[in-house]
């Protein structure tokens, strides 16, 4: 059988009395590309924090490589980890987040290598140039030495995803990378990612770019009042909607 | 010659060389009480972000009760009231602590909100890259929160400055001990108190420039 890159089981999510989360279960194989679709308030955010226990399910278990998420089996129950265990566990899940969130104190060559240097041990020279390398992918050399503030959103955008590839990640989470933007600058965002999809990275997408999301993901899934309601290929979820829900869902999305 | 004047030129010059020496003092006090309110309260603030809640409350029961005492009882406290029961700490380290410990429950407070003016996807961010939380702590939030909290430590700097004048109480040889003294013996108590006014605000005027110039730099990161 071959071996899943992420595995999610039975994953549930409250936040007080609201049950955000309630069963979901996908598995997706190394070097292909998912995207989550859904209504706001739908749990397709929460389900991608979970993956990198930036929120702690409430039941349920992530696997990465095969590997528990944020616990450890000690005499066959499931304990939560130390967040120094956890640590290392993310560094290998690149996060990319909606409000891109670099650090304003940091230049963007400074974002991309501060987690090379302090997470992995990286050498000064190393990180930088890492750091130059992962800009270059990004096209964004030419602005190393800003800060995020003299940076427009895409630029922003592009830097943070230079920042998680330089985490060289197996997997790559991406939280509506293009809703904060301005319509102009989607499409320089939306290449980047198309780049790193072509290179064979596995990939989860939260996105409302249904357009973009038929073209770069191999599988769908509509998230609905915190269930996987639909589940397969592009084709089928996006163009041959079964369920209501999903169609009123497309059709608002569409504008038709 | 200079009997115009409504002061002893003369004499002013002599109280200005006594005054200058408690100056020094002052300085000395300032600083020192700074230092220690700086560590103490981002320590303070720091541990408050615990998610432990014992420890959350231990902190913020220092903050109340040091709060609700006047910073003079506690100088009389540590200078009388420790010496009376066998420990003995000379007047100008009782200075030190006294308004150290005092100003350290306002800078807590200080640190704490800037902390909060950081919006939480800055420590997720440091997270996801994966770091743990007490290299985000330090790597991330604590050179953004020191930043946001300079001009407010600033002013505390001023107010602290001004207010080691209470010190003289427990005897600590500053501006206006110095200036009491002179007062006692001289009966010349316009002069003095006026030098020593201008004393102080020759002090905290050029830290009062300071400050304005970090809350310009405050608004942009470069």
């Amino acid at each position: 059988m071959e071996e899943s890159l992420l595995r999610v089981e039975e994953l549930h999510k409250s936040f007080g009395d609201l049950e955000v989360l309630r069963g979901v279960s996908l598995v997706l194989s190394q070097g292909r590309k998912l995207s989550i679709i859904g209504p706001s308030g739908s749990g397709k955010s929460t389900l991608l924090r979970c993956i990198n226990y930036l929120e702690e399910p409430t039941k349920g278990h992530i696997y990465v490589n095969g590997h528990l998420v944020g616990e450890k089996l000690v005499d066959g129950r499931y304990v939560r980890m130390s967040s120094k265990e956890l640590a290392p566990q993310r560094a290998e899940i690149g996060m990319v987040f909606q409000n891109f969130y670099l650090w304003p104190h940091l230049t963007a060559r400074e974002n991309v290598a501060i987690g090379p240097q302090r997470v992995r041990g990286l050498s000064k020279k190393d990180s930088l140039d890492l750091a130059d390398m992962m800009l270059e992918k990004v096209r964004m050399a030419r602005k190393r030495d800003e800060y995020p503030e003299r940076l427009s959103g895409g630029q922003q955008q592009r830097v943070a995803i230079a920042r998680a590839l330089a985490q060289e990640p197996r997997l790559m989470l991406f939280d509506e990378p293009t809703s904060a933007l301005d319509p102009e600058l989607v499409g320089e965002v939306l290449k980047v990612i198309y780049e790193l999809a072509d290179e064979g990275r596995t990939m989860v997408l939260v996105t409302h770019e249904i357009g973009f999301a038929q073209e770069v993901s191999d599988e769908v899934i509509f998230v609905d009042k915190g269930r996987v309601a639909a589940h397969g290929p592009p084709c089928d979820v996006l163009q041959n909607p079964q369920q209501e829900r999903l169609c009123s869902f497309l059709g608002k999305l569409l504008g038709s | 010659m200079l009997e115009f004047l409504p002061f002893d030129p003369w004499k002013a010059v002599q109280f200005s060389q006594v005054l200058l020496r408690g100056a020094i003092m002052t300085v000395q006090i300032t600083a020192g009480a700074l230092v220690i309110a700086i560590v103490l309260g981002l320590m303070m603030a720091v541990i408050k972000t615990s998610r432990v809640r014992v420890v959350r409350f231990l902190v913020d029961a220092y903050i109340e009760i040091f709060r609700g005492i006047p910073a003079l009882t506690l100088l009389f406290i540590l200078y009388f009231g420790l010496a009376y029961s066998g420990l003995q700490i000379k007047s100008v380290p009782a200075a030190i602590l006294g308004l150290g410990l005092v100003g350290c429950a306002t800078l807590t407070e200080v640190f704490r909100s800037g902390f909060e003016a950081l919006h939480h996807g800055q420590r997720e961010a440091a997270l996801a890259v994966g770091m743990t939380p007490i290299m985000a702590m330090r790597n991330i939030i604590l050179p953004q929160a020191v930043r946001i909290t300079l001009p407010p430590i600033g002013n505390y700097a001023i107010g602290l400055l001004k207010d080691t004048a209470i010190v003289s109480a427990i005897a600590a040889p500053e501006i206006m001990f110095y200036a009491r003294n002179l007062v006692t013996s001289t009966f010349d108590t316009t002069t003095i108190y006026v030098l020593a006014a201008i004393l102080y605000f020759c002090l905290s005027f050029p830290l009062a420039r300071i400050v304005s110039r970090l809350e310009e730099r405050r608004r942009s990161w470069q």
